[in-house]
């Protein structure tokens, strides 16, 4: 796997061979295996390891990148070249800013040995003790048991520095009978917290509840959204919440901040260090993120900002920019929704008649900004 | 390329793999794009590796690396043959193939002007005249435009002795122009929504787009789209634009016909299908006029679903889907069509990538075209609805109920097109909308699209899908329904 010393030495050969005003480099790994199971078997078993190096170039005020996955010196002195020649061939960017020199970093521990580690022999055995639970209901299972690691090491000549480490795992798993299935899914850095025989049980639990479903006439119901079709429904709105996406009038936020626009039970942030989050402490052109307070008591309280849409609109950068060029600008990946005090399962005790929605798949919105 | 991969297939086979493949894969891309008078991305990609997919004990393992050393192909070859072992763990019975004939052949797609020998600064300069143009509209609030090119070359070499080199060439192109008034963003496309028209071939489809050349009515429409009225709620005859088409067949048939689909292998993620086994060769999946074909083959077109051989090395083919309104056809792979007891995949296994394994995908699922221009069809239509332009789609996990919302839509009365409407959406049955079709225009009208960005399978993969559709008309469709409250 890739270490900061050994990213540190590929960009040592990038500022050898690139002769750009400026330069930087993002340099990535990823060991990553995914172990997929139907019909009550392995069908599918996979694994992936593999580098990555992208070198960003600025000539004139003219910026564009260039990538490849091989590391030899040619390889690298060619993107190097490519890179440069390609900003060369556009017109000049009068917005656009230099590179940012050294920034600190608040640390954030992410890399499980264990998750690393984890074999496909591991894997198996957990998918067949799941599928095995499955069995005893006459049950049909079919999900993922995934684990791996990635580095991103980001560095350019005006001396920014920035390196993150994490691992990665996720259990899936829906259970099928005949007219009604359940699901359930967890991810996490740390596979040891994944609980794959409890995510079987729930998803186990709601395909046997579920049997024989009757239809509802269309009409207004109260529905409860469990934590993963609030997300659905929320993460359509991540990149209205983009600073560059309002000043340029395709968020759906555009002349509403400050208004109320959601419950006043609704409080939203993006938080990179909430501990069951996932992700680097710096964004694409290695600003440290910062926590945001989006929506606060169903007010919009405030977007985020890479560095160039910060400048256009006189505020700071939040550390939420895309590696550049790009034209999105920037958005919040670390979405967090406060919750209430009930659980799901008081919820579905103090509610009379309605719905209860585990989650939302392909369904989307009928005129998205 | 090729002693890396045989090398990776003996190490395979001598590990104990009872059947292996390789695919080495050389990919390489190119991206620019514009917004708003200047250059938003310009940026170049290659990406080169190899992997391996294997049958050892009976059950699958598959490893990929970029590592092209030596020692990295051994490694990734064992490491397959590892996870095969590991899969067995978990089996119930052996991995079943259908056979297939060894193969030796070298194939390139159709590229008459390679796009990356176009000079960057003249992509540039197209784009940003077709930018000009928009932004010459009052109104328009944001102008994007972009071409994305990519060449892919493939070895792929398997334990039946078969070795086959393809290189592919696909080119896109499109923009989209967006207005924002009063709270309310409308948007045109063009030619097409979600990054324009793709084909397997080289910069000759950019010429024959005639970028610029409708750069001012697709912003025009899009800021007189705030003006326009509503698109009224209730049952109503609709006419769908080729383009949109393209995309009811993708979400509603092609997704369907996926026989990985309907033998719950995506249960967990892309989902199941409502064409369960029994309804082959039985189903009236659509009006007597409805054919649909899977043809990947060169004579269909330079589709984005076009190659000379799948990814586990079976030729081409074209397989009728629906004929004469019958259901008769999925996409099968070698294991599933050894599962539902047919002699032959149908050649639909394709893999995004080195580091990704072979899935069944749509190739080119196209509808054929029947008789008549568009404006023969909206002088034949009493009363309808012609929605133009996809914005909007949502199907269940069966690909059965759906929903579709269209840029643009355009009502039609005695004949002629007498208004423009707003936030066009229609929803429907699969089976039932399939049935109530009754004219398909003719092949003058006909249009290969290319769908880049079909999502599917865990890890995910995304791939390029051809839909060959001309406009149509269907009767009695629920429309409006989404903004009738």
């Amino acid at each position: 796997m890739l270490t900061k010393k050994k990213a540190e030495e590929i960009f040592s050969k990038v500022l050898k061979y690139s002769t750009a005003e400026e330069t930087e480099a993002l340099i990535g790994a990823t060991s990553y295996a995914l172990t997929r199971f139907a019909n009550n078997i392995i069908h599918q078993n996979v694994a992936e390891e593999g580098v990555s190096l992208s070198v960003r170039a600025v000539a004139d005020r003219r910026t564009a990148r260039a990538s490849t996955n091989k590391l030899d010196e040619t390889s690298i002195r060619g993107v190097c070249e490519s890179a440069l020649a390609l900003a060369r061939l556009q017109p000049p960017d009068s917005e656009l800013l230099r590179m940012p020199g050294a920034q600190m970093f608040r640390s954030v521990d992410r890399f499980y040995d264990e998750t690393a580690g984890l074999t496909p022999q591991a894997r198996a055995e957990t998918v067949r003790k799941v599928v095995a639970r499955a069995e005893k209901d006459g049950l049909t299972a079919a999900g993922i048991f995934s684990s791996g690691a990635v580095a991103t090491g980001l560095f350019n000549s005006r001396g920014l520095s920035a390196f993150h480490e994490e691992t990665v795992s996720e259990f899936s798993v829906t259970m099928l009978h005949e007219t009604s299935s359940g699901w359930a899914k967890a991810t996490s850095p740390n596979c040891a917290v994944l609980e794959p025989d409890s995510l079987g049980d729930r998803a186990a639990l709601k395909a046997l509840e579920s049997r024989e479903p009757q239809e509802i006439p269309p009409g207004k119901y109260t529905v409860i959204l469990e934590p993963a079709a609030v997300l659905d429904l929320l993460g359509f709105l991540f990149f209205d919440f983009g600073g560059l996406a309002v000043q340029e009038q395709r968020s759906c936020l555009t002349g509403r901040l400050g208004g109320q626009i959601f419950g006043e039970n609704i409080n939203v942030r993006d938080d990179v260090y909430h501990p069951l989050q996932a992700g680097a402490p710096f964004d694409g052109e290695g600003i440290p993120r910062q926590r945001v307070s989006l929506v606060e008591k169903g007010i919009v309280k405030g977007v985020v900002y890479a560095r160039q849409t910060a400048q256009k609109m006189k505020t700071e950068p939040t550390g939420h920019g895309f590696p550049l060029p790009n034209e999105f600008g920037e958005a919040p990946m670390n979405i967090v929704m406060e919750g209430g005090k009930a659980s799901v399962e008081e919820m579905i005790r103090s509610t009379e008649r309605g719905l209860l929605v585990t989650r939302l798949w392909y369904i989307r919105e009928v005129d998205p900004y | 390329m090729k002693q890396l991969a045989q090398r990776a297939l003996d190490t395979a086979t001598a590990g104990g793999a009872t059947y292996a493949d390789v695919r080495v894969m050389d990919i390489r891309q190119r991206y620019l794009s514009t917004k708003n008078g200047r250059a938003s991305q310009v940026r170049d990609s290659d990406s080169f590796g190899l992997g391996v997919r294997v049958v050892a004990d009976g059950a699958w393992g598959f490893a990929s690396t970029d590592d092209m050393s030596v020692a990295g192909v051994d490694r990734v070859a064992a490491q397959a043959v590892a996870i095969a072992h590991a899969s067995a763990l978990c089996k119930k019975q052996d991995v079943v193939l259908v056979p297939e004939e060894k193969t030796v052949d070298r194939w390139a797609g159709s590229c008459r002007i390679d796009p990356f020998a176009i000079p960057v600064s003249s992509c540039l300069d197209l784009l940003l005249k077709v930018d000009a143009e928009l932004r010459a509209v009052p109104g328009v609030t944001l102008a994007e435009a972009a071409m994305d090119f990519r060449r892919i070359e493939q070895l792929f070499v398997s334990s039946i002795g078969s070795e086959i080199y393809q290189v592919k060439t696909q080119t896109g192109a499109g923009y989209v122009a967006t207005s924002f008034e009063q709270n309310e963003i409308q948007r045109r496309s063009y030619p097409n929504s979600f990054g324009g028209q793709y084909q397997t071939k080289g910069y000759e489809l950019v010429d024959e787009l005639d970028l610029v050349g409708n750069a001012r009515r697709i912003a025009e429409e899009a800021v007189a789209l705030h003006k326009a009225d509503q698109c009224p709620s209730g049952v109503r005859d609709i006419i769908l634009g080729s383009s949109q088409l393209g995309l009811q067949i993708h979400e509603s048939i092609g997704h369907p016909i996926e026989l990985d689909r309907v033998l719950g292998t995506e249960a967990n993620f892309a989902g199941m299908s409502f064409l369960t086994l029994e309804k082959f060769n039985t189903l009236r999946y659509g009006s007597g006029i409805v054919n649909v074909v899977a043809d990947a083959t060169v004579a269909h077109g330079p589709g984005l679903g076009t190659f000379a051989y799948d990814d586990e090395g079976v030729p081409a083919q074209c397989t009728p889907i629906i004929k004469d309104g019958l259901f008769v056809g999925y996409l099968t792979s070698r294991e599933t069509a050894a599962a539902v007891g047919q002699s032959r995949s149908s050649g639909a296994m394709r893999a995004e990538g080195w580091n990704r394994i072979p899935i069944i995908r749509m190739t080119n699922v196209s509808i054929l075209p029947g008789k008549g221009t568009l404006e023969d069809l909206i002088a034949d239509t009493e009363d309808a609805i012609y929605f133009e332009t996809n914005r909007s789609w949502s199907i269940d996990d069966r690909r059965y109920n759906f929903q579709f919302g269209t840029e643009i839509g355009w009502e039609i009365k005695h004949g002629k097109i007498t208004r423009m409407l707003k936030n066009p959406t229609y929803a429907g049955i699969t089976t039932d909308f399939w049935n109530s079709c009754d004219f398909i225009c003719g092949p003058e009208a006909w249009v290969l699209w290319g769908t880049p960005n079909c999502g599917k399978g865990q890890p995910m993969q995304t791939m390029g899908t051809g839909h060959g559709a001309a406009p149509a008309r269907f009767r009695k469709v629920q429309v409006g329904v989404a903004y009738s409250g």
